[in-house]
C-alpha cells in the first residue's frame, strides 16, 4: 500500500484571483511582506499496489484524467510506502 | 420525429436546475416535444437535440462539470456529438462540455470572486452556424447569466485558432454592441460568452437563452437560439 498526496495550483501564467483576495486580507493583517499568494487543492490517496512505480502510475493517470484540468492546473504529487 | 416536430432531451444531473427552465422553453414556448433524461439511464430516447442544462451538476465538487462527465448518459451524449448530433451546453452544461472534452477550453473562477447574476448583452459574431442561424452578425441580445465560474480560458493557440475558425459565437458587449472590459461580466478572453466546436454541432454558452424566451421574464431575445437550432435541424432533416 502507498500514500500519494497530490497538490493541484492553477498554473502560473493564469491569474489566481482568489489568491490575490487571500493577499489583500493577509496584507490586512499588517503582514506587508506576504506576496505571491496561490491557492490549489491537496488530494490524498492510498494506493493498492505492488510496487512504488505501479503507485505513481496509478496517481499519475488519475491526475491526468480527472483530479487536475490540465488546461489550467498543474499537478505534482509525492508517493510513499504504508 | 416528423418534419418540423423535434424532441429536445434535457439532460437531469444531480444538482441540475435550470432543467426545467430549457424544458418549458423547447415545449411550450417553442411548441417542440422535450423529455428528461436522467443522467444514470444511457438512452437518448430519439431525441433530435440534446441540451445540457444549468445547475451545480454533482455539487461542481473538484471542479465545475468535472464528475458530471462520467455520468452513464455521457458516453450517449458524446456519441450523439460525434455522429453529427446538436448538443448545447448552458452554463454548467458549457462547463461539463469543456471538462468533456467536446468543446475546448475551461470555465474559470470569474475576475470578481463574485457569482454574477444579472441581465447581460451578448454580440452574435455570425449568422453562418446551426445555432446563430436566425440572427445576424453583429445582433445584440439581452440575456441573464448565472455563475460563478465563467470566465472562459484557452491556451493561445486554441483562441487563435477557434477565433481563425468562426467558432466564438458570442461575445458580452455593451449597448452598442462594442466588446468591451466594463462590459465583460468574468474576465473571458476576448470577451467571449458562447463558442461550437469544429465541426459546428456542439454550442455551450454561459449565458442563459432559455431564461429569456418569454417578454414576461424580461427579455425574448433567447428565442432567437432556440429558432436557429431548430430551423438547422428541421431543414438537415427534411
Amino acid at each position: 500500500m502507498y500514500q500519494s498526496t497530490i497538490t493541484i495550483t492553477l498554473r502560473p501564467s493564469i491569474l489566481d484571483v482568489q489568491g490575490k483576495a487571500v493577499e489583500l486580507g493577509i496584507h490586512t493583517l499588517g503582514l506587508t511582506g506576504v506576496r505571491n499568494v496561490r491557492i490549489g487543492k491537496s488530494i490524498q490517496l492510498t494506493v493498492d499496489a505492488a510496487t512504488e512505480e505501479e503507485a505513481k502510475r496509478v496517481t499519475e493517470e488519475a491526475c491526468r484524467k480527472l483530479l487536475a484540468n490540465t488546461v489550467m492546473e498543474d499537478y505534482s504529487f509525492t508517493v510513499t510506502k504504508l | 420525429m416528423s418534419a418540423s416536430r423535434l424532441k429536445f432531451g434535457v439532460v437531469v444531473f444531480p444538482g441540475s436546475n435550470c432543467d426545467h427552465d430549457a424544458y418549458h422553453a423547447a415545449k411550450h414556448v417553442m411548441g417542440h416535444d422535450a423529455e428528461f433524461l436522467w443522467h444514470k439511464e444511457p438512452d437518448l430516447k430519439g431525441s433530435d437535440i440534446i441540451i445540457l442544462p444549468g445547475g451545480f451538476s454533482y455539487g461542481d465538487y473538484l471542479r465545475t462539470g468535472a464528475i458530471a462527465r462520467f455520468s452513464p448518459i455521457m458516453n450517449e451524449v458524446t456519441a450523439f456529438a460525434k455522429r453529427g448530433g446538436v448538443v448545447i451546453g448552458i452554463c454548467n452544461g458549457f462547463q461539463i462540455l469543456c471538462e468533456s472534452g467536446l468543446l475546448p477550453g475551461v470555465l474559470l473562477r470569474n475576475r470578481s470572486l463574485l457569482f454574477s447574476c444579472k441581465h447581460v448583452l451578448i454580440r452574435a459574431e455570425h449568422s453562418s452556424s446551426r445555432f446563430t442561424g436566425a440572427m445576424s452578425a453583429g445582433d445584440i441580445l439581452n440575456i441573464p447569466i448565472a455563475h460563478g465560474e465563467g470566465n472562459y480560458f484557452a491556451d493561445p493557440d486554441t483562441i487563435r485558432r477557434i477565433e481563425d475558425n468562426g467558432q466564438v459565437l458570442f461575445r458580452y458587449c455593451d449597448a452598442y454592441g462594442e466588446v468591451t472590459e466594463a462590459a465583460n461580466p468574468n474576465g473571458s478572453v476576448n470577451g467571449i460568452a458562447g463558442i461550437m466546436n469544429a465541426e459546428g454541432n456542439v454550442m455551450g454558452m454561459m449565458p442563459h437563452p432559455e431564461r429569456a424566451c418569454e417578454a414576461s421574464l424580461g427579455s425574448a431575445d433567447g428565442r432567437k437560439v432556440f429558432e436557429s437550432l431548430i430551423d438547422s435541424v428541421v431543414t438537415q432533416t427534411m
